[in-house]
């Protein structure tokens, strides 16, 4: 009796060690909201292949700029742009081996689907009387607000849409003012549009007035704790199947 | 320093916070003297602002201020516009938002007057009305300015809503504390030091200026 007792004891004090041992690595990766859409199954399916946990954060990629500057403890930074990571490799913040691009993201006009706006007339829509709220993401700091502020310049529409635009503090927060129907459209993303949330209530057109390559790139923080895993990511991002998966999300990919 | 947030929260919390004192002395008086069993219930509306995160009390205004919604379609076929991303759309916000800090202590003030003042004056023929304007806000004058005060400082330390329902607009619904985000998330630190500084100050000085009031001791407020 006492002897089975003290076997359960033993096994009990032995069971926090054996499940420290199985405790799975842990990645933390910043990610532009853009990839709200597309990101949640490509970690899962890395959380499969490699049995580590992924935590995703999403926001606006200066946000994450901002916060990895002070310190923030992520592994990766999925940017909406490169010079973000590369400035946050040229303060010795993330490793220069590990930046690469992944892919190319489009901009996008979107509206509710009830609205009257022909998006078929692209940009030129826009300056509308009946339009009167344009979201877009805060051009300060999201990658895509820019690229909308220079789509609109590119127009040469920009001063007369420019009293219209209302500004999200992310892609996301840009897109849930069109979605609520506060603002007319959205300047968004390919890649959000067809997240199955905005698919289903909105309809969206390509711009196709001139505006610089959304090229988006991911970056290994020097401070990382997981480097290694945090590097198969990258690679994992950059897989054939995980190339496909983004191009249906509206992607194009980098030239390898 | 960024004067023209400045001014725009200046100008927002003095509306706000002048409309809630219209609202909040009777609401208070209500709550604090009705014998209506359900008071409790109003009372607890009127709290939740204080619990809930501004997260979610702005989801609800975008949602409320929408064409998906009645309400905001009534206003935007009234007005032309929605009332998201206008300065009336954020004094909206701020009366839910600032609302039970405006009430509260006026509630409070209310509560502590003794009941045989109230009586003495309706005995000796006083009208309510009379009642309340010569012995109730006298001796509840203190609560009142309180809640002036704090409903002012609220409104301007307002963020997550007008973040979320104002659309970022220079000078009509950026505020103090977006102004501050802004430039903290575009790393402009100096631009916002200056202003964080300000508000620093300006947030000591309200509380001073509150819990001096609060020492006062209560007797020394004049029966008119």
């Amino acid at each position: 009796m006492i002897r089975h007792s003290l076997r359960v004891i033993l096994i009990a004090c032995a069971l926090p060690a054996v499940l420290a041992g199985q405790t799975p690595k842990k990645l933390a990766v910043a990610a532009a909201s853009d990839l709200q859409s597309v990101l949640p199954d490509i970690a899962q399916r890395f959380e499969r292949a490699s049995g580590a946990r992924v935590t995703v954060s999403y926001g606006s990629s200066g946000t994450f700029f901002a916060q990895i500057q002070n310190g923030a403890p992520f592994d990766v930074f999925l940017s909406a742009d490169v010079d973000y990571p590369r400035q946050l490799v040229g303060a010795g913040l993330a490793d220069a081996s590990t930046l690469q691009p992944y892919a190319t993201g489009h901009l996008v006009l979107w509206a509710r689907r009830e609205s009257k706006i022909d998006l078929g007339r692209g940009l030129a829509a826009l300056t509308d009387k009946q339009i009167r709220h344009v979201a877009i993401a805060n051009p300060k700091y999201a990658p895509y607000g820019r690229a909308a502020v220079a789509a609109l310049r590119g127009a040469g529409i920009y001063d007369a849409v420019q009293p219209k635009l209302v500004m999200g503090e992310s892609l996301a927060q840009a897109a849930q003012l069109v979605e609520s129907g506060n603002a007319d459209v959205g300047l968004l993303s390919r890649s959000l549009v067809l997240g199955p949330t905005l698919k289903a209530e909105g309809t969206y057109a390509d711009v196709v007035a001139p505006y610089p390559s959304i090229e988006q790139a991911a970056v290994v923080m020097k401070a990382s704790r997981e480097p290694s895993l945090a590097r198969a990511f990258i690679a994992f991002l950059r897989r054939d199947d995980t190339g496909k998966q983004l191009e249906r999300f509206g992607f194009a990919l980098p030239r390898r | 320093m960024d004067w023209q947030a400045l001014w725009l929260t200046a100008r927002l919390a003095t509306i706000v916070s002048g409309i809630l004192l219209v609202i909040s002395v009777p609401l208070a008086h209500w709550i604090v003297f009705s014998r209506r069993r359900w008071t409790f219930l109003v009372e607890s509306i009127v709290s939740l602002p204080l619990v809930l995160p501004p997260t979610v009390l702005g989801f609800y205004l975008l949602m409320a201020m929408g064409t998906r919604s009645p309400v905001g379609r009534l206003w935007i076929d009234w007005t032309g516009h929605p009332l998201a991303f206008t300065f009336e759309g954020l004094v909206v916000a701020s009366l839910f938002y600032s609302l039970p800090f405006a009430v509260q202590p006026i509630a409070t003030a209310f509560s502590q007057i003794d009941p045989t003042l109230r009586e003495a004056s309706a005995t000796l023929g006083a009208s309510p009305l009379r009642t309340f304007a010569r012995v109730v806000l006298p001796l509840s004058i203190e609560g009142v300015i309180a809640g002036a005060v704090l409903s002012f400082a609220h409104t301007v330390g307002e963020f997550g809503v007008v973040l979320m329902v104002g659309g970022n607009l220079p000078g009509v619904t950026r505020t103090v504390s977006i102004a501050v985000y802004d430039h903290v998330q575009a790393l402009q630190y100096r631009e916002a030091t200056t202003t964080a500084l300000f508000m620093l100050a300006f947030a000591f000085a309200v509380l001073l200026a509150v819990y001096g009031l609060r020492r006062r001791p209560l007797a020394a407020a004049p029966i008119a």
